[in-house]
C-alpha cells in the first residue's frame, strides 16, 4: 500500500512538473516555484538524517578503535560548528566565521588544488601515443596546450585558429552525439520513473 | 521549386498549429510547440517498446567492455580480501536519471558483493540516497539469500560539501585500499580526485557520469569508462531486466529519428544557403 501511495504521488508531480513546463501562465508559475519551495524544506529535514547516520557511525567506529583520530575530529567539528553558530551567530567576526573562514575554506581549498597535480598525473598516463587515435589524442592535446600559452602563437601564429577549429568541430561533434545518448537516456528513464515501470528509488525491488 | 512549396507550406501550417494553440488556451506557451510535440512522440515510443507485444522478443546488446568487467572487478576484491567501492559523485540527487540508473548499477553489484561475501562501500554526499542506496543493497542482499552480510553502515552519508566529499571518499580509498571501485552516478570536479586516488591504490576502476567534461578525466584514469548512454543500459545488460532493455529499444528508435531530423535539418539549410534565402530554422527547437 505504502509503495502504492508512493507511485501515485510520483505519477501526480511527475504529470504537473511537466504540464506546467508548457505554461507561462502565472498559476502554472506559482506551483512551479511552489513545489520547487516544498522540496527545499524536504531536503532540510533529511540533512538530520544524514547527521544522524554521521554521528551513529562515527561513535561505533570510535567504541571499535578504528581510525579514532580522524573520527574524533569529524565529531568535534559536527558538534562545534552548530554550537557557534547558536551561541555567537553566523555574522562577520563571530567564530562561527573564523573557523569557516581560517579552518574550513583553506582545507577545500586544499583538496581543491591536488586537481592540479592529478591532471598533471593523468595527462602523462592518457597522452601516450600508442595507437592511431590516441596519437591524434595527444596530437590535439598539445595544439589546445600551446594555443594557451605565448610560445604557441610564437612557434605558429595561427595556432589559437587551428585550436577553435578543433574545439568546435570535431570536439563538439563528439560532444554533442554523447549528450544526445545521454539525454535519450535521461529521458527514457524519467518517463519509467514517472509511469511506476521503474521502482528502484522507493527502495528494493520492483 | 519544390523546396520554395514545401517550406511555405510547412510554414502556414505551423503558423495555424501555434496560433491556434496559443487561442485555445492562454495557459499553453506556444513557442514550446515544438517541445510538446517532441516530447509526445517520444512519451509514444516509449509506451509502445514497454507494452506491445512484439516488444516479447528476446533483445539482443552489444558488448560493452566496462559491464563485462563488473563480475572480473568484484572477483578480484574477494580473492585480495578487499572491498568494493562504489559512489554515486557530489553532483547527483535522487531526482537525476543519471541516479536512478546508478542505483539500479548498485543493485546488481550488492546482489554480486552479498553472493561473494566481499565488502561493500557506499560513501555517499546526499542523505536521501544514502537512505536509498541502504534499501536497494538490503534488498540485493536479500535477494542473493545472505541478508545476515548486509551491513548498513557501510553505506553512509559524509558530508554535503564538494571537497568535504572528495576528501572524505579520498580518505577512505586510502585507508581501506578496495580492489574495486566503481564511480557511477553525476560527478563535478571530484571526480579526477577521486579516480586519480583510486588508481593509486592498484583498484580497478569503472566509471560512468552524464557529463561529457568529467568523462575526459574518467577515460584517462579508469580502466573501464561507461559512455553516454551505456550508464542508463548498464543495469539492463547486466540483469536482463525488460523494462530497462525495452527502454534502450525505444534510445534506439528516437535515435534513428533524430539522425533522420539531422539529415534533413542539414540538406534543407544547405539548399537555404545555396539558393541565398535566410535560414527558415523551423528545426531549431
Amino acid at each position: 500500500m505504502d509503495r502504492k501511495v508512493a507511485l501515485g504521488v510520483c505519477f501526480i508531480f511527475g504529470l504537473v512538473m511537466f504540464a506546467q513546463y508548457f505554461s507561462q501562465h502565472p498559476a502554472a508559475r506559482s506551483i512551479n516555484q511552489a513545489i520547487l519551495e516544498y522540496w527545499q524544506i524536504i531536503f532540510a529535514f533529511t540533512l538530520l538524517v544524514g547527521v544522524v547516520s554521521v554521528f551513529k557511525n562515527n561513535v561505533v567506529q570510535i567504541r571499535r578503535g578504528q581510525d579514532r583520530s580522524y573520527r574524533l575530529i569529524t565529531l568535534a567539528g559536527l558538534v562545534a560548528m552548530p554550537f557557534l553558530a547558536l551561541i555567537w551567530g553566523i555574522k562577520a567576526d563571530m567564530p562561527f566565521m573564523w573557523v569557516f573562514e581560517n579552518i574550513q575554506a583553506p582545507m577545500q581549498s586544499t583538496v581543491f588544488a591536488l586537481l592540479a597535480f592529478f591532471v598533471a598525473s593523468a595527462s602523462f598516463r592518457g597522452f601516450r601515443a600508442r595507437s592511431v587515435p590516441a596519437a591524434i589524442l595527444l596530437l590535439s592535446a598539445l595544439i589546445i596546450l600551446l594555443s594557451r600559452s605565448a610560445v604557441g602563437t610564437f612557434i605558429f601564429p595561427q595556432m589559437t585558429e587551428v585550436a577553435d577549429w578543433i574545439r568546435h568541430y570535431p570536439s563538439m561533434s563528439a560532444r554533442r552525439a554523447i549528450l544526445i545518448g545521454i539525454g535519450l537516456g535521461s529521458l527514457t528513464t524519467s518517463m519509467r520513473v514517472i509511469l511506476g515501470i521503474e521502482r528502484t528509488w522507493l527502495g528494493g525491488g520492483k | 521549386m519544390w523546396e520554395l512549396e514545401a517550406r511555405f507550406v510547412l510554414s502556414m501550417l505551423w503558423h495555424y498549429v501555434a496560433v491556434t494553440a496559443s487561442q485555445a488556451s492562454p495557459w499553453f506557451d506556444a513557442d514550446k510547440l515544438p517541445t510538446l510535440i517532441a516530447a509526445l512522440i517520444s512519451i509514444i515510443i516509449v509506451l509502445y517498446t514497454t507494452y506491445h507485444r512484439s516488444s516479447r522478443e528476446k533483445f539482443k546488446m552489444r558488448e560493452i567492455a566496462g559491464l563485462k568487467a563488473v563480475e572480473e572487478a568484484i572477483g578480484r576484491a574477494t580473492e585480495m580480501a578487499r572491498p568494493v567501492l562504489y559512489t554515486p559523485g557530489w553532483g547527483g540527487d535522487i531526482q537525476r536519471p543519471t541516479t536512478i540508473a546508478s542505483m539500479n548499477f548498485l543493485s546488481h553489484v550488492a546482489g554480486k558483493t552479498a553472493a561473494y561475501d566481499c565488502t561493500l562501500v557506499y560513501p555517499t554526499h546526499d542523505p536521501v540516497l544514502m537512505a536509498v542506496a541502504q534499501e536497494v543493497a538490503r534488498e540485493s542482499y536479500a535477494r542473493a539469500g545472505y541478508p545476515d552480510r548486509f551491513r548498513s553502515e557501510n553505506i553512509s552519508y559524509v558530508t554535503s560539501s564538494q571537497f568535504g566529499y572528495a576528501a572524505a571518499v579520498d580518505g577512505i580509498i586510502s585507508r581501506l585500499k578496495p580492489a574495486s571501485i566503481f564511480l557511477l552516478g553525476t560527478f563535478e570536479a571530484e571526480s579526477l580526485i577521486l579516480a586519480e586516488t583510486g588508481n593509486s591504490v592498484g583498484a580497478i576502476q569503472i566509471a560512468g557520469t552524464d557529463s561529457t567534461i568529467q568523462l575526459s578525466f574518467f577515460i584517462v584514469a579508469c580502466d573501464y569508462t561507461l559512455i553516454g548512454e551505456e550508464l542508463f543500459a548498464a543495469s539492463g545488460y547486466l540483469s536482463g531486466d525488460r523494462s530497462i532493455l525495452t527502454s534502450v529499444r525505444a534510445q534506439d528508435i528516437l535515435k534513428v529519428l533524430i539522425g533522420l531530423l539531422l539529415v534533413i535539418a542539414v540538406i534543407w539549410s544547405t539548399i537555404d544557403a545555396l539558393s541565398g534565402n535566410a535560414g527558415s530554422g523551423w528545426w531549431s527547437f
